[in-house]
């Protein structure tokens, strides 16, 4: 073990696209798809849920109440939950990350649109806007910036939470975790982390620039988890 | 529900060095300790950088960096790095992981405090220090125990992680039980992690209750 | 009194916020400073309780320089008030108003009694000392924030717009309790604020800074109203000087004519109204002893016939004032002299 180096470079050549289920290649492709995925499913849940808890307030607490209790719960106990339903399938891991994902951005919309000032609601109905074009055309844009830095957390959290599913088998790059641990072999970990980090930072930029395209006249709101 | 009664019906589970007592008691007490000393190197860091406002930078950097790294990743990485053998490898990541969620939301919660009291607290001839501790910890308060919410939940969440590179707790129910396909255990140690996470965070909506004066639980 | 002997304050980045700023705050005395934003008039003032340090120049209270105070100590015996009060939210009340004895070191009965003496003080319910802060109106938080700076009874009292942020009703209601409170208190009191009203009513001085931090002008309320020494200070007292300084000249030399017939009185000899055509007609009074001519003006412009009716203490007729004998009071004051030739 003394002389094994942090990295061999020779073993990432060799196996970063060599045609096999564990090629890192395919790997990350995969990991991309089990974190993205859940996002893409959480906003598309998260947007009218959350417009329903603002809409009618009775909703947000039993709403809020189920998210927190989804975030506290560690995700390899939801991964081996769904085991049990969704056996050796990446949706294994989907489902349950796009419940963490709801948990972040669930109060993120409810937030987003709580930062509308009521001031600017109450003018745009005065100058005649009707609830839905209001709620289209004013509500929404000045909740995107909330919204976005949702999106960033549970990006960044789920691209990162994907590596535990390794340990049910589905895992992307944690894969490369379990293959380095079992043969006490450093570069598939290395190579697994720096992977993982780079995607969260290259997706975390997207976002933030994505923001600034979509709302020029602000900038992000800084979020408390 | 068969693995359940089939999980907790089993006698065997309830006594010896892996029933769920002994486990149980062995994840309570690494969690315990990776979260306290992670609370005591945060809390009073958080409110340091919170009130001088120097080292904010490290703030964002470290909360950032906890939320992209793999959790699985650092775990491996550092035990083997480390040796294994020995418990306390394990306890490293656990502590680094927990530190971020405290010092972010500390930091935030000192240094969001109204201006206007803080400037009547220096106003009335309070110290910078009682400043500190007399008017912008009570009010920085809900947003400190939600920090240690946070870490204390991603402790229990890695430790159970942790069980894979070797560490005891409710975790060995779940890695033994995918590795032997006993999904009745897997089932059964997934439950009670899910009761103990669930309780600490029932714990700390208590002690918020206690801690937290209604003036400021009032505020938010 | 307070000093302030050429203070100047630079910021890093250039900008002087106070330039070169020599004046005398009388003991006893409600100071304003006023002047439209970045004046340097709320630095001015929180140089004195060292939460801005002078970049240079002496800043004295009762003659020694504040500099060789320990900031902390010099605050605990100046009492401050913000503007939107700052009060400790997570403190009831009564401890918020004690903060400073507890400081101080008074043990919590004696903080607590005096708190409660303070509170009563100020115009506040003794119900509200074990509420929070957020179940106070802003108008009674402002209340508060007075009896917190009053707890340990320092001689000097900083205000930093105090009344600013509250409606115009409540506004003149703390204003006036202010002024009541001052007659017993008689501190040394610096009041900051961008209004020019609130300064001509409750300055005794009132130092008029203009934007850059430099000193326009330093004078008694009613002197600043009739001889601005500028158009800076003319164009900031705004209109209607003269009708505003009509409030610093005493009715008192008005002489009065007998009680028309037309004018009823009751038993008590108090004024009922006038007569005409079998009604009676409202009517406007005033105090001579205690009133300015503003009022009496504004009582004879209520009256049908042009004349106010003037009243003792109890409300008793005294006589009436025709216009011409009002006016014969204002033509002394024509040109800002005062009756004897001094300007006023």
């Amino acid at each position: 073990m003394k002389s094994e180096p942090l990295i061999r470079w020779d073993w990432v050549t060799r196996n970063w696209d060599n045609g096999s289920p564990s090629a890192i290649s395919t790997l990350l492709e995969s990991h991309m798809l089990m974190a993205f995925l859940p996002v893409l499913l959480g906003l598309l849940v998260a947007l009218p849920l959350g417009l329903a808890c603002v809409r009618w307030p009775r909703l947000y607490q039993p709403t809020a109440g189920l998210v927190n209790v989804t975030y506290a719960l560690p995700s390899l106990v939801l991964f081996s939950i769904f085991l049990s339903l969704t056996g050796l399938t990446p949706a294994t891991v989907i489902v349950p990350l796009t419940f963490f994902t709801l948990a972040v951005l669930i109060p993120a919309v409810v937030d987003g649109l709580a930062s509308v000032p009521d001031h600017v609601r109450q003018s745009a109905t005065a100058m005649g806007f009707r609830p839905l074009r209001r709620l289209l055309q004013v509500e929404l844009p000045v909740a995107v910036p909330v919204v976005l830095a949702g999106t960033r957390v549970a990006t960044v959290s789920s691209i990162s939470l994907v590596s535990v599913g390794a340990l049910i088998g589905q895992g992307g790059l944690g894969n490369l975790f379990i293959d380095g641990w079992q043969r006490q072999f450093y570069t598939p970990i290395i190579v697994g982390i720096v992977l993982i980090v780079v995607l969260a930072v290259l997706a975390d930029g997207l976002l933030v620039l994505a923001q600034r395209l979509l709302t020029p006249w602000s900038r992000a709101r800084r979020d408390a988890r | 529900m068969n693995w359940l009664i089939d999980f907790f019906g089993d006698a065997d589970h309830w006594s010896g060095p892996y029933g769920i007592p002994a486990r149980l008691l062995e994840h309570l007490a690494f969690s315990g300790v990776a979260f306290l000393v992670a609370a005591s190197i945060a809390v009073p860091l958080g409110m340091l950088i919170g009130h001088t406002g120097r080292g904010a930078l490290l703030v964002v950097v470290s909360a950032n960096a906890a939320r992209a790294l793999p959790t699985l990743g650092l775990l491996v990485l550092v035990v083997l790095l480390a040796g294994v053998g020995t418990a306390l490898p394990v306890l490293i990541p656990l502590i680094v992981l927990a530190v971020p969620p405290i010092l972010v939301n500390t930091y935030e919660g000192i240094r969001g405090v109204d201006p206007d009291l803080r400037d009547a607290a220096y106003g009335m001839g309070l110290r910078g220090r009682q400043v500190l501790f007399q008017a912008l910890t009570p009010v920085a308060l809900p947003l400190i125990l939600l920090g240690l919410r946070l870490a204390a939940i991603q402790v229990v969440s890695t430790a159970t992680i942790a069980a894979f590179v070797g560490l005891g707790g409710l975790g060995r129910f779940i890695i033994d039980g995918i590795a032997t396909r006993t999904y009745a255990d897997v089932i059964g140690g997934a439950v009670l992690v899910a009761g103990l996470a669930l309780a600490v965070q029932f714990g700390f909506t208590l002690l918020q209750r206690v801690t937290v004066s209604p003036g400021v639980r009032n505020l938010r | 009194m307070i000093i302030f002997d050429g203070v100047t304050k630079r910021y890093q980045d250039g900008t002087v916020a106070v330039d070169d700023l020599s004046i005398e705050v009388p003991g006893g005395a409600i100071t304003v400073l006023v002047g439209p934003s970045g004046c340097g008039k709320t630095t001015s003032l929180r140089m004195i309780n060292r939460m801005v340090d002078a970049s240079s120049g002496r800043i004295l209270l009762d003659g020694r320089d504040i500099r060789d105070a320990d900031p902390a100590t010099l605050r605990r015996g100046i009492g401050y008030v913000i503007q939107h009060a700052g009060l400790f939210p997570h403190r009831r009340i009564v401890d918020n108003v004690a903060t400073v004895p507890y400081l101080l070191g008074w043990n919590k009965k004696r903080a607590r009694a005096r708190a409660m003496e303070l509170i009563e003080l100020v115009g506040l319910d003794p119900k509200l000392a074990t509420r929070y802060p957020f179940q106070l109106s802003g108008g009674q938080q402002q209340r508060v924030g007075v009896a917190r700076a009053l707890a340990a009874d320092p001689p000097v009292l900083l205000m930093d717009e105090p009344f600013s942020a509250v409606d115009p009703v409540v506004r003149t209601g703390l204003q006036d309790e202010l002024l009541r409170l001052q007659t017993e208190l008689r501190k040394t009191i610096v009041f900051v604020t961008h209004d020019i009203d609130e300064a001509i009513k409750l300055g005794d001085t009132v130092a008029v800074l203009r934007t850059g931090g430099r000193l326009a002008q330093m004078a008694g309320p009613a002197t600043l109203l009739s001889e601005p020494v500028d158009a800076f200070v003319r164009g900031f007292l705004g209109r209607d000087r003269g009708i505003r300084r009509l409030s610093f000249i005493s009715a008192k030399d008005v002489r009065l004519a007998p009680v028309p017939a037309d004018l009823a009185l009751d038993d008590e000899n108090r004024p009922l109204g006038t007569h005409a055509d079998g009604r009676a007609l409202p009517y406007g009074t005033f105090d001579p002893e205690t009133d300015s001519m503003r009022v009496a003006l504004d009582a004879a412009l209520l009256s049908p016939d042009g004349t106010a009716v003037a009243v003792d203490g109890d409300g008793r007729v005294l006589g009436v004032a025709t216009r011409e004998a009002l006016d014969a009071v204002l033509r002394k004051y024509a040109g800002g002299q005062t009756g004897d030739g001094t300007p006023i």
